[in-house]
């Protein structure tokens, strides 16, 4: 006796708002009296701040606020950002500031933020503001940062390492002794910038006579959001709402709490007026957190049949020149690495550089897609070496489905052991090479290189973390009206979060899902949240909403039986009411709500007031999920194009609460992959001078460059962490591409003995490896 | 900066609408601003997402990159306009719906404009052409497939 709403292809509850324009972004948001903020930001890479005149901006008309950091610090109880996840692993602090003051240490940083009636107003202020700049030595790069007297991103640090630690286990090094092959490959990875389609901002608006703030912002994390704003401007929990309106993409940066939020409810505060603030495509290139630049050096022993003995090597991680979340794209990196494969001995370091650059952080994927790029360039490496097939490699090294669940001996970053539970990616690789027609390759590849064309195909392997603890609230509560209202700490940003709650309460609670109202990322209608991020909110926020909605319902037959004086065991909840089975008699939800509400002096049916119950169902243990992508592509050999001719995508994400919205997710991680592989790169020139700050000139996808014959098959692995045997899919497609892509590219140019160790692949990259230009 | 105001008379899903704007003010600010009609989203303010995508006498046209002035004497429409008035979506809506053509609905009127100016030109649109057009706005949450399989769907060819 179900509702039939969970683990099918249900309306979306988020579309229609969407589709008639009706739905409500932070910039859709007008509070009566608002102003518009607009920050002055950094020109150079580094800098020292001799004087700051603002006097010209302050007299413009329609300027109402202009504030410096030393305007602005008397004002907050907290001048800079404490947002580091601990790490043992760190060697400086890097808090940043509010607003710069002394020293700008990359292009972007918010040096004065300008309030005034329209934003045109303000950004004509910004032009009267003179600051006097010294620009100081940049570091543009991440290896040379690390180098011996390289200048610093800092005036008066002692260097440029602001991370170091070294992930392994096992003895490499007697694993490297007795290998009977070693390969070694230096990679040079990039991620570039998130790019949600619509950007950063936020809308603060006081209320002088309760002394209260509310934040409307486009953030993934509304609850860490409202703890930074009472730390910064030394306020209570109850003084400060935080919540988000819908929120047009997330994919990372937008979990990170940034400078422009305090700096913006700190203005609010000050004018008592409501201020907006949003940031503009130019700022996201420039402030919005990015992925960027890792170096691998590593290398693989293999015994003569090709299993893997040992990994070992180093990393180098561009880190930006604050700590805006942590280490973790780095710690990411390095766990992804071996997770896929039986890896006896492991060691890799990872260093993480301080760069004149913005902040990074995660970007969907978060690291692991480089981890995996890592394996698989190391194990095509190999395969070449020992004569093997690649797929065939892969197969004899994949933790094989009768060890799960599979302890590996990594520990996740919160110190947990990981621990696969789940899966069967032999079989998941089976699948795809099938999908993929892999063994009808050579022959299609020769016949067209009789043509003069060159195709190519490659695989990839990966494993996921997922759903990412401990826990996400969810609460539950039936009300008078008949209405079941639902409130979360999850924050929505595209995935259809709301439809995924409503499907699972209204799969306990009567089949209609019109009859839930969800409440997301709203700090007054949830207490606790942790957010958007790490692939979590279905299982974490689904678990609790899961657990929630069986206890409401137990109490919903509870009172019915009460009313219908009728055996719970008779009774089934159908659409909005209860009845006895098989009988006409039945009581509606507000009727049942009405009667749990209460009379004075009179008994309450089941001896309990209301109809309610909230979960934060913990569950440490991340669930791993898994796939396979092969790459077919063909590279014209006088342009360097690369087209994707064909792309087969296996994956396993336990069920599939909404099989629709998965394929959806997994499909926008592969165009996000692709971009990756061939074409996003957020360049720099030597001063760590931003030279990609359009639409332009940074490329994303477009439906032009997807790939026609794009095939994904799902399995299905339920995993036993929680009682749906669900794992999270958000950023599952985006891992294997890049590393798939790259090994098709270099198949395809393997008469020219081409080797692909760098992303994005470019066209004049394919040229020059043609030409066999080494110094490419 | 101008402290000049500049009335601008044009209809707006059929309706008159006159607004007094500097002259620097963008067609988009203006119907998000002026008109309430936030439907209408800005991507990038450069002309390049897409995202901003109105019909200016029945031709789509990036509503960043036009100022409010230029539309004096025009016809526009926006994403507030396709449901019929009763509320019933239009079929093009209905598809996107139907394909899971958006998850955070951002790109979604700008790619409902341009598909609704496709479909009026050419209602028989070849699959190339479809997908060359469409390739004009950007998407960052759903790899496109769902949108051009919902735009497909309501191509009569
Ligand atoms: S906002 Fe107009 S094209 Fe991007
Ligand atoms: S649906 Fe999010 S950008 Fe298109």
């Amino acid at each position: 006796m179900t509702g039939g709403t969970a683990f099918r292809d249900v309306p979306r509850l988020e579309d229609p708002p969407l589709l008639r324009g009706r739905a409500r972004f932070v910039d859709d948001i007008r509070a009566a009296g608002g102003l518009h903020a607009a920050f002055l930001r950094s020109p150079f890479a580094h800098a020292a701040i001799r004087a700051i005149d603002a006097s010209a901006a302050r007299a413009l008309p329609g300027v109402r606020l202009v504030l410096t950091a030393a305007d602005l610090n008397p004002h907050l109880t907290e001048t800079r950002l404490k947002v580091a996840l601990p790490s043992p692993a760190f060697r400086q602090t890097l808090d940043r500031p509010v607003l710069a003051s002394g020293e700008v240490v990359h292009v972007g940083e918010a040096v004065a933020i300008i309030v005034a009636d329209d934003r045109y107003i303000a950004e004509d202020a910004l032009s009267l503001i003179e600051v006097d700049y010294d620009p100081l030595d940049a570091v543009a790069d991440c290896v040379a940062a690390l180098a011996d007297g390289a200048p610093t991103a800092h005036q008066g640090a002692p260097h440029n390492l602001v991370g170091d630690f070294t992930l392994g286990f096992g003895d490499p090094d007697a694993a490297f002794a007795s290998a009977a092959v070693v390969v070694r490959e230096t990679l040079s990875q990039h991620r570039g910038v998130a790019h949600s389609m619509e950007c950063r901002g936020l809308v603060a608006i006081p209320d002088p006579i309760e002394d209260r703030l509310t934040v409307w912002s486009s953030t993934q994390t509304p609850h860490v959001a409202r703890r930074m704003l009472c730390d910064i401007l030394g306020l209570r929990e109850d003084q400060v709402r935080v919540v988000t309106p819908d929120v047009g993409g997330g994919f990372g940066p937008k979990l990170v709490f940034y400078p422009e939020e305090a700096a913006v409810a700190a203005a609010a505060r000050l004018l008592g007026r409501p201020v907006k603030w949003i940031e503009d495509r130019r700022e996201h290139f420039i402030a919005a957190t990015q992925e960027r630049d890792q170096v691998w050096d590593v290398e693989l022993a293999m015994d003569a049949e090709g299993r893997i003995l040992g990994v070992r090597g180093e990393m180098i991680h561009d880190h930006g020149a604050w700590t805006a979340r942590g280490l973790n794209v780095a710690y990411g990196a390095v766990s992804a690495m071996p997770l896929a494969y039986i890896v006896p001995a492991y060691r890799i370091r990872s260093r993480s550089a301080v760069t004149n650059k913005v902040p990074v952080t995660p970007i969907r994927g978060a690291g692991q897609p480089q981890g995996v790029f890592a394996m698989e360039r190391l194990l095509d490496r190999a395969a070449q070496r020992l004569g093997l097939d690649r797929a065939e490699i892969r197969r004899r090294n994949l933790v094989p489905a009768d060890r799960m669940p599979y302890a590996t001996p990594l520990k996740t970053r919160g110190g947990m052991q990981v621990v696969l539970d789940s899966g069967d990616f032999p079989q998941c690789m089976a699948e795809a090479l099938q999908r993929a027609d892999w063994d009808g390759f050579r022959d299609r590849q020769e016949a067209a290189r009789v043509q003069g064309r060159y195709l190519g195909i490659g695989v990839a392997n990966y494993v996921e973390g997922t759903g990412r603890g401990p826990f996400e609230h969810v609460s539950v509560r039936l009300e008078p009206s008949g209405r079941i209202f639902v409130a979360t700490g999850a924050a929505p940003m595209g995935q259809s979060t709301r439809t995924m709650l409503a499907q699972l309460v209204a799969e306990q609670l009567g089949g209609d899902m019109a009859n839930v109202e969800v409440s997301a990322g709203d700090t007054a209608t949830s207490p606790l949240g942790l957010g958007g991020f790490n692939s979590r909110q279905a299982v974490m926020a689904g678990t609790s909403a899961h657990v929630a909605s069986i206890k409401v319902r137990d109490r919903v037959l509870q009172v019915a039986a009460t009313l219908l004086e009728a055996s719970e065991a008779d009774l089934e909840i159908a659409g909005r009411a209860v009845r006895v089975t098989g009988t006409g008699m039945q009581v509606t939800l507000a009727e049942i709500a009405r009667a749990a509400a209460g009379l004075p002096g009179f008994a309450l049916p089941g001896g309990r007031a209301g109809i309610a119950a909230a979960e934060e169902v913990v569950i440490d243990p991340m669930t791993y999920a898994n796939g396979s992508c092969v790459a077919e592509v063909e590279v014209d050999a006088g342009t360097g194009n690369i087209a994707i001719t064909r792309l087969s995508f296996m994956h396993d994400c336990g069920r599939a609460l909404h099989p629709r919205i998965v394929e959806g997710q997994v499909l926008g991680g592969i165009a996000h992959g692709i971009g990756n592989a061939l074409f996003e790169w957020m360049g720099f020139d030597d001063q760590a001078q931003p030279v990609t700050t359009n639409l332009a000139e940074y490329l994303l996808m477009s439906a032009t460059e997807m790939p026609h014959a794009i095939s994904i098959g799902h399995l299905e692995s339920p995993t036993p962490l929680n009682p749906l045997g669900i794992k999270g899919v958000g950023e599952s497609g985006v891992i294997p591409v890049a590393a798939a892509i790259a090994s098709a590219v270099e198949d395809a140019l393997s008469p020219f003995d081409a080797r692909m160790n760098r992303v994005p692949i470019a066209p004049h990259d394919v040229v020059a490896a043609m030409l066999g230009d080494a110094a490419r | 900066m101008s402290d000049v105001l500049h009335r601008v008379r044009m209809t707006v899903n059929a309706r008159a609408a006159t607004i007094a704007v500097e002259a620097r003010r963008t067609l988009a600010e203006a119907l998000r601003e002026d008109l309430g009609l936030t439907g209408t989203h800005l991507g990038c303010e450069h002309g390049v997402c897409g995202a901003c995508t109105v019909l200016m006498d029945g031709a789509p046209v990036r509503a960043c990159l036009v100022l409010a002035v230029q539309a004096e004497g025009a016809a526009i429409r926006t994403v507030e306009g396709l449901a019929a008035p009763d509320g019933t979506l239009h079929p093009l809506q209905q598809a996107f719906a139907d394909h899971h053509a958006l998850q955070c609905g951002y790109c979604t009127p700008g790619f409902l404009m341009l598909a609704m100016a496709m479909l009026e030109e050419n209602p028989a649109m070849e699959e190339a052409e479809m997908v060359e057009r469409l390739s004009s706005n950007l998407c960052r949450c759903t790899g496109y497939a769902g949108i051009l399989a919902a735009v497909r769907s309501v191509m009569r060819r």
